[in-house]
């Protein structure tokens, strides 16, 4: 079991109505892959990632969570909906998700928020619970704040509070949608940080971002969406300095041009 | 001193039902409120329009007109409820529609319609991010409720609560109507019978003048536990 696939997706397809956003897209992870999906807005990257944890049901397509595929039914309209609810909440713990906004729970301090979802979710002992959040403030630096509430911390920091918020769950796959993307510039990098030395402890996380320095550098993996398909992937090196594909060519000509 | 003459023990006991009538009215009010919103945000089509009749009709007919309603309706279906179980199913149902219960009915109804109003407001200015954070942690529907979506909804909730509660008290008058000896009633009686009515109903006034006054400090203190982690904007 230790060399299991820890996600795998099989031609995910997501329409809106009648807009086709994912056209069947595919990615087979290895335990401690860094998955940088990039592409430009529109693309289709966040809500194939929020497909992933079932924020989004995909309107078909496989998604198998360690070797457990998630099993989905019909509803009375004929919609895909998940089959059962208590399988989508058990996978959910297992692949945490960082958002753009952070979505930290306002009404609750940073060490709160670390401990709720291990105490009620997981059902570990407060205690415990409370001492993995401590480690987990250590490492993205800032137990200082751990009494704090969201609304009185910098964004990179409400950042840092919500990776540790992940970390605690001790998930098979953490999801990070554009985490950088609503920080101020110099923000970035104390959150860029964070998230290098997580891979670099061989964590399996899959990052939708724009911050191209950290695809090419920290990544093992680059797909490249364009339209709802993978126009292009590989490794980063391929993905940047050889790119088959005219529109990643095109994606990339700006930043070099 | 002042000299209620003779009054005062039936004035103490009128602002007791006063009480007692505001509080459960109240009670009934926040449930119908919670459950009436809930109905009016919920994917069911039967269920949304039969919360949108309860409160048009409710918010649209005079207070009185509703007392009055319950109070002769109320015994008069209960009456006729009686009959029906008993001829068809020899059950010995039955009991008096006592003017108490009619004003607990009545303005628990009525206020559970504004309350309705103020709870789905309060619901949709939660953030939707801080549900799907709950959704994406695996809490269950009811987990996140109670954790994330009930304590958020308070704050916003809150100033629209206390300004329900204060006309509610108010209007608990009303039942002195129905025949409800309440403080007004009481009142009402000494000050004919004494003709002194501003000897009686001044008393009276600094009575709910003293219930709201220190609702609204309850309140206020409320909030400020509801706004915890929120930067205030002044």
């Amino acid at each position: 079991m230790a060399d299991q696939a820890p996600l795998i997706c099989r031609d995910i397809c997501k329409t809106f109505d009648k807009l086709e956003v994912l056209k069947g897209i595919s990615l087979e992870t290895q335990k401690g892959d860094v998955v940088s999906l990039i592409g430009s807005s529109g693309s289709g990257k966040s809500t194939f990632l929020r497909c992933i944890n079932l924020l989004e049901t995909p309107t078909s397509g496989e998604i198998i969570v360690q070797g457990d595929p998630i099993r989905f039914a019909q509803n009375r309209k004929g919609e895909r909906i998940p089959a059962d609810n208590h399988q989508v909440e058990l996978i959910r713990a297992k692949l945490s998700m960082v958002f753009q906004g952070f979505n930290l729970w306002s009404h609750m301090t940073v060490l709160e928020n670390i401990i709720e979802a291990p105490i009620h979710v997981l059902k570990v002992p407060k205690k415990e619970a409370i001492e993995r959040a401590e480690g987990y403030l250590h490492k993205v630096g800032i137990y200082e704040r751990k009494d704090y509430y969201p609304a009185q911390m910098s964004g990179g920091q409400q950042q840092r509070a919500a990776i540790a918020r992940a970390l605690a769950m001790e998930p098979d796959v953490m999801l990070f949608d554009e985490p950088t993307s609503a920080l101020d510039p110099e923000l970035v990098g104390e959150v860029l940080r964070v998230m290098q030395s997580l891979a670099e402890e061989g964590r399996t996380m899959i990052v939708v971002t724009h911050e191209m320095a950290f695809a090419k550098d920290v990544s093992t993996k680059v797909l490249f969406l364009h339209q709802g398909v993978i126009e292009e992937q590989g490794s980063p090196t391929k993905v940047f300095d050889n790119p088959e594909s005219e529109r990643m060519q095109q994606f990339l000509a700006p930043k070099f041009g | 001193m002042l000299d209620l003459k003779g009054y005062g023990p039936e004035l103490l006991a009128g602002a007791m039902v006063t009480m007692e009538l505001a509080f459960l009215s109240l009670a009934v009010s926040l449930i119908l409120g919670l459950v009436g919103a809930s109905a009016k945000l919920s994917d069911n089509r039967p269920l949304r329009a039969i919360a949108t009749t309860y409160t048009t009709c409710i918010r649209g007919v005079p207070d009185i007109v509703m007392m009055m309603l319950f109070y002769y309706g109320g015994q008069l279906a209960v009456n006729s409820l009686s009959d029906v179980l008993w001829e068809a199913y020899e059950i010995d149902f039955f009991f008096q529609f006592d003017p108490f219960i009619s004003g607990v009915v009545t303005i628990g109804l009525i206020f559970g319609a504004y309350m309705t109003e103020t709870f789905r407001g309060a619901f949709l200015a939660v953030d939707t991010g801080q549900i799907e954070a709950a959704r994406a942690y695996g809490f269950s529907r009811w987990h996140t409720f109670r954790r994330i979506i009930f304590p958020q909804m308070l704050r916003h909730a809150l100033p629209g609560i206390g300004n329900n509660w204060q006309v509610l008290l108010k209007t608990t008058a009303l039942v002195s109507i129905i025949g409800l000896t309440d403080m007004v009633r009481v009142a009402e009686e000494a000050a004919k019978a004494e003709r002194m009515p501003f000897h009686f109903f001044i008393p009276v006034a600094f009575v709910y003048l003293s219930l709201t006054a220190v609702s609204e400090l309850f309140i206020k203190w409320l909030d400020i536990r509801a706004n915890v982690g929120v930067v205030q904007r002044s």
